[in-house]
């Protein structure tokens, strides 16, 4: 007790780490804004590999009895391809920029939980590579995304024992990430950033981290329960054991449909901070905007046996689900609606991230209509399994959720870098990729009506689908030098440096108040928030509807005088640690029936993990000076 | 200098859309085509609310982009133009929210009372028990107490009620221009009834991924006459003709080696059911899931490697000799 | 309130809720939707027995009856832990944390002996579904208590390295595992109830 206020300093395991550059730097670094560009580059470069796949999946396909792939080597692509465009790609590349952007955007100087964040990342990063190492060890996963059971149960080799450990180590890491997001955006606001006030990017980002805290953990017991079948020979969706394979299914969408709105919220979320910006407007109806948002949210819980309307729920189940699956059009109807009255009456700029936010709002119309027709449970028997099905989710993840976040990139890498992405090759790549994508996904609607059945490898002559597998297969090779031209723009525009000021698109919230790239800490100042679209109002004196009420700000204590005794939390080398261990004990799990030793493995990674986490709670958050 | 851009954009859309309407209408090369040439009540019934749910998505898909592409033209930025700066528009919002969820509303409708249409089981259906294997479909007729495998006969304008069971993983039964799929699913009995009206053959395939060569589960249904249909059940229940001559070898090959650990043909001992019953294989247009016309050609070819042919194909390589072969396959085409 | 009148170091939060605590909050929430997952597969599985004992067979409700009144108690510990560091009694809270991790390790000693008997009897993992379902849903439960009660030697271990201190700043900390410990019981109170005590179809 009679100890100082502040506990003395002390080592822990390792000697703290310090550096701030170089590869330590990065590897050790709790900065939302180092781990946000981590998350980024990496999202993109599994980008670029499910992108591969898929060209590989298109050329297969480009004509009948294609003899690009053999069977076994496009199954492992299209369910690799799934499951890196999922959770390789969408999830992180939101996650990368609600990591840099939430706390800029609330008027904070970090996230709730530096460490975490590190961790989240670092596991996520390993995950992936957990998962894209089984190509090289015997197979990748070859039983879908989706993963059905008893198929996913009964698949020889190690593929889906990898998928199933895979997509647990992520689920971790967006677990992590979900938390730490939450406690950020409840707790770290600045002063007078009440929750009416939040710019909708940061709704969508609360609605998105509470759909993530609850549906990972429905998916890591599915995950779990394939994991004990397929390496402990238990009898969770084996029908000779009295399994039953619907569990699996019920499991999986009850996740599964959440997922999909945690895939599109954050693009909805960039899409109406883009729109503002560029029509020189408020958003049209927030308080709609935001409550659709959370209305989605809620509803996304009680659709998910539309995607299983073949299973034989009976008539009764399947006649509340088309009805659930129909409603939820609505709050969705009425997000597109609010984009649209912001554009009215607007100043429209059509600068690149426009581009991109526009080609959202109206692929996503397209992606939205066909999504009501799967409620239209007699066709949707039609229509199931089929291109269609492919075609409308490919209008609502790669029209909608890739566009939003292209806008998302374009429009904040000046903040992040310093520098602006070229305006004329952002247009040409916007073209590329909008043509590119009509081109693929536009004619899959076609032949999903004409019967092609999605997860084929192969099609014979003479079903009439020739012709748009053709086009398709040039739309994907469009898209390909659309994503050609983006990482060209990267270079070129690195070169050329074109210096983007503080606030280079005349923009609206709290991020475009400091500096480009932000210092450190983010803001000498915080702000105090006097308004929605407080930056705007504070630049063109708008008088503020309401007063202000002052809240504390989030661990800024003293920190609102002047940046001189800012205590930032200190890099650390604990989060990488602790996240290597479950990889290490992810093999061990692989190979539980093929290594004798492989149980060590397994008692060596937890260790890692465990001690790591040990250390990481004796480390205070900041080091002593 | 974006606004032609913008209406080159429309202009594509429309393209495609007219494109696909153009192509959606002469689908007559295209046999699993469920938006044209429906040919039995679920694939008509289910088309008729498409119908109206497609008119009504057009609309709003016009109307919305629409006004979409209007609002870029008329207020892009011009020197001297000023933003209104409205917040929103409680009234305009509440009817915005109120006309979608009528349309939906009324789409409920049609849609629930088809749900229960097509769910209700009709009396005197003609009931066949579909079993789904990796890569094939078995068909059992109780009524007259036979087998067949991937090719299922009906007669036109009876209710065809289809009992289903799975052997192994999930598959899906499906004949686009007569009905809507249905899982079979391993541990559940789902049951579907469909029928066809006009004489045909149908062509459908699996749909739920089940492994390696789900693309090649395919299979056909033939629409009789009532008349046909009967004749073609008795050539089924006739056991297969005793072997003679120069097929006699073929048919001990088949009885001594390991086919009869597997098929079965009626009027011998082979009697195994977990590969196609083969007592009227001849009479067969297709086999291997539908995949392969019945000629010596296919036949010798799969005996000799069928996983080659068709991957993940359950029966193996048996390394059967070409003299074997040429029996085997003798005997095989001599089943009709 | 102003900022400057908390002599501690402490964060100041937009609602004046403790970041960690609402963290821990979140994160059981999450923990609810995990177990009830499990629990919902085990009731769907408990009646489809195609092989070995049944769960009426196989479970001794008395001897499970102690070791959740066990558990039970540990909660009480706990909170007596807690009492003891907000009244800055570091020996009491070790006290009381070693009382709380030994009633833990009790539990888990007797569901290894459960486990072992039931395996004895012909129940394994691979048995049936009722097999599968019974041993992952008490299995990850009896992990959490273990997490747990690693959790509360390190907390011993931190207050006899005076790293509890400042009390106001150790009294957060312990009440952050208590709550965890707390859940985990809970937690057993609704699986004990729903696989032990509600009656199955025999």
């Amino acid at each position: 007790m009679a100890t100082a206020v502040t506990t003395a300093p002390r080592r822990g395991l390792f000697a703290r780490p310090t550096a701030k550059t170089g590869v330590w730097g990065w590897m050790t670094t709790v900065d939302h804004k180092k781990i946000g560009i981590l998350y980024g580059a990496t999202a993109i470069f599994f980008f670029i590999l499910g992108g591969l796949e898929a060209l590989a999946i298109r050329l297969q396909l480009a004509t009948p009895n294609g003899e690009v792939l053999t069977a076994e080597v496009y199954n492992q692509f299209f369910t690799m391809h799934g499951i890196t465009m999922i959770f390789l790609v969408v999830m992180p590349l939101g996650v990368a920029i609600m990591n840099y952007f939430i706390p800029l955007m609330i008027g904070a100087r970090d996230v709730a939980f530096p460490r975490l964040n590190a961790f989240s990342y670092w596991v996520f990063l390993l995950g992936g590579l957990f998962l894209y190492s089984s190509f090289f060890l015997g197979g990748a996963p070859d039983g879908g995304w989706f993963g059905y059971a008893p198929l996913s149960t009964t698949l020889p080799g190690n593929g889906m024992t990898f998928y199933s450990l895979g997509l647990q180590i992520l689920g971790v890491a967006s677990l992590a990430g979900a938390v730490n997001f939450i406690i950020t955006i409840i707790n770290m606001r600045a002063p007078g950033m009440t929750f009416m006030r939040l710019p909708v990017f940061i709704w969508m980002s609360l609605v998105t981290s509470f759909l993530l805290l609850f549906a990972m953990p429905i998916i890591a017991v599915a995950l779990f329960q394939l994991m004990f079948d397929r390496v402990f020979e238990a009898n969770f969706f084996n029908p000779a054991g009295g399994g039953d394979p619907l569990l699996w299914q019920h499991l999986f969408w009850l996740f599964g449909h959440p997922e999909v709105y945690i895939m599109i919220l954050p693009a909805m979320g960039i899409v109406s901070e883009i729109l503002p910006t560029f029509a020189r407007k408020p958003i049209f109806g927030y308080a709609a905007i935001v409550f659709a948002g959370a209305a989605i949210g809620f509803m996304g819980w009680g659709v998910w046996a539309h995607h299983m309307f073949a299973v034989g729920l009976g008539p009764v189940a399947t006649s509340a689900f088309a009805l659930s699956t129909m409603f939820i059009a609505v709050p969705t109807g009425i997000k597109i609606f609010n984009w649209l009255g912001t554009l009215w009456g607007g100043d429209i700029r059509f600068k690149s991230p426009m581009l991109f936010a526009l080609g959202f709002v109206s692929m996503f119309i397209i992606g939205g209509l066909s999504g009501v027709s799967h409620a239209i449970v007699p066709h949707d028997m039609q229509q199931t399994d089929t291109y269609y099905i492919v075609a409308h989710f490919h209008y609502v993840l790669f029209g909608g959720a890739i566009f939003g976040l292209f806008g998302g990139i374009y429009y904040w890498w000046p903040k992040m870098f310093g520098w602006m992405l070229g305006e004329g090759w952002g247009k040409v790549q916007f073209w590329l990729l909008f043509i590119g994508m009509n081109l693929t996904f536009g004619p899959m609607h076609i032949v999903g009506l004409q019967g092609q059945p999605r997860r084929t490898y192969t099609y014979p002559e003479g079903m009439g689908w020739d012709f748009w597998n053709m086009i398709e297969t040039i739309g994907a090779f469009t898209i390909a030098l659309s994503v050609l031209v983006f990482l060209i723009n990267v270079f070129i525009s690195k070169f050329k440096k074109e210096e983007a000021g503080d606030d280079p698109w005349d923009a609206r919230t709290l991020e475009w108040m400091t500096t480009s790239p932000p210092v450190e800490h983010n803001f000498d100042e915080i702000p105090v928030v006097a308004d929605r679209d407080d930056f705007w109002h504070k630049k063109y004196g708008g008088t503020p509807e309401t007063a202000p009420q002052p809240v504390i700000a989030g661990g800024a204590d003293d920190l609102a005088h002047g940046g001189d005794h800012i205590h930032l939390p200190s890099p650390s080398y604990f989060p990488l640690y602790a996240a290597v261990g479950l990889p290490v004990a992810g093999y061990g799990v692989v190979y539980f029936n093929e290594w004798s030793f492989a149980p060590i493995v397994i008692g060596v990674g937890m260790l890692i993990t465990l001690l790591s986490l040990f250390g990481w709670v004796l480390e205070p958050g900041t080091a002593e000076e | 200098m974006t606004s032609p851009g913008r209406s080159r954009r429309v202009l594509l859309g429309a393209a495609l859309l007219a494109l696909a309407l153009v192509f959606g209408g002469c689908a007559e090369d295209a046999p699993q085509d469920f938006l044209n040439h429906q040919m039995g009540p679920n694939a008509e019934k289910a088309d008729r609310i498409w119908d109206i749910t497609f008119l009504i998505a057009v609309v709003i898909f016009f109307v919305v982009e629409g006004l979409l592409v209007f609002a870029l033209i008329r207020f892009r930025h011009k020197p001297g133009r000023v933003a209104e700066q409205f917040h929103g528009n409680t009234k305009l919002e509440v009817v915005l929210t109120l006309i979608p969820a009528l349309i939906l509303a009324g789409l409920a409708v049609p849609t629930l009372r088809t749900i229960f249409d097509i769910a209700s089981k009709p009396e005197g259906a003609l009931e066949v028990t579909v079993t789904g294997r990796q890569f094939w479909w078995q068909y059992e007729y109780q009524d007259f107490d036979f087998q067949t495998a991937n090719e299922l006969h009906i007669p036109i304008d009876t209710p065809v009620h289809l009992t289903f069971e799975a052997a192994d993983v999930i598959h899906s039964y499906w004949i686009p221009r007569l009905t809507g799929t249905q899982d079979l699913v391993p541990g559940r009995r789902n049951e579907l009834t469909f029928s066809a009206d006009v004489p045909g053959r149908y062509m459908g395939q699996c749909k739920e991924f089940c492994g390696l060569s789900h693309a090649n589960m395919r299979l056909i249904v033939f629409a009789h006459e009532p008349a046909e249909f009967q004749t073609w059940v008795s050539e089924q229940q006739k056991p297969a003709d005793p072997a003679s001559g120069d097929v006699a070898a073929g048919e001990k090959l088949f009885l001594e080696g390991e086919c009869v650990n597997c098929h079965a043909i009626e009027g011998t001992d082979a009697a195994a059911t977990t590969a196609p019953d083969l007592t009227h294989f001849a009479s067969r247009e297709t086999f291997a899931g539908a995949m392969f016309e019945v000629n010596e050609e296919n036949l010798a070819e799969w005996l000799r490697d069928p996983p080659a042919m068709k991957p993940g194909a359950p029966m193996p390589d048996y390394g059967l000799t070409e003299d074997q072969i040429e029996k085997l396959v003798a005997y095989l085409m001599s089943l009709d | 309130m102003s900022a400057h009148a908390v002599a501690v170091e402490e964060h100041h939060t937009s609602t004046g809720l403790d970041n960690t605590k609402l963290a821990m909050w979140a994160f059981l929430g999450s923990e609810c939707l995990f177990f009830g997952s499990l629990i919902t597969t085990y009731l769907l599985y408990r009646n489809r027995v195609v092989s070995g004992p049944t769960p009426h067979e196989i479970y001794d409700i008395p001897y499970t009856s102690v070791s959740s009144f066990v558990l039970l108690m540990s909660s009480l510990t706990m909170v007596l832990a807690l009492a003891a560091i907000q009244r800055g009694d570091h020996r009491g809270l070790r006290v009381w944390l070693l009382a709380t991790a030994f009633l833990g390790l009790t539990f888990i000693g007797g569901q290894v002996y459960e486990f072992s008997t039931f395996v004895e009897e012909g129940l394994k993992l691979s048995t049936s579904t009722f097999g599968s379902s019974f041993f992952v849903l008490t299995g990850f439960h009896g992990a959490h208590v273990t997490v747990g009660i690693l959790m509360l030697l390190a907390l011993v271990g931190m207050s006899w390295a005076g790293r509890l201190d400042p009390a106001s700043e150790g009294a957060r900390k312990v009440e952050l595992i208590g709550l965890y410990w707390h859940f985990v019981d809970i937690v057993w109170i609704v699986i004990f109830t729903v696989i032990y005590l509600v009656p199955t179809n025999p």
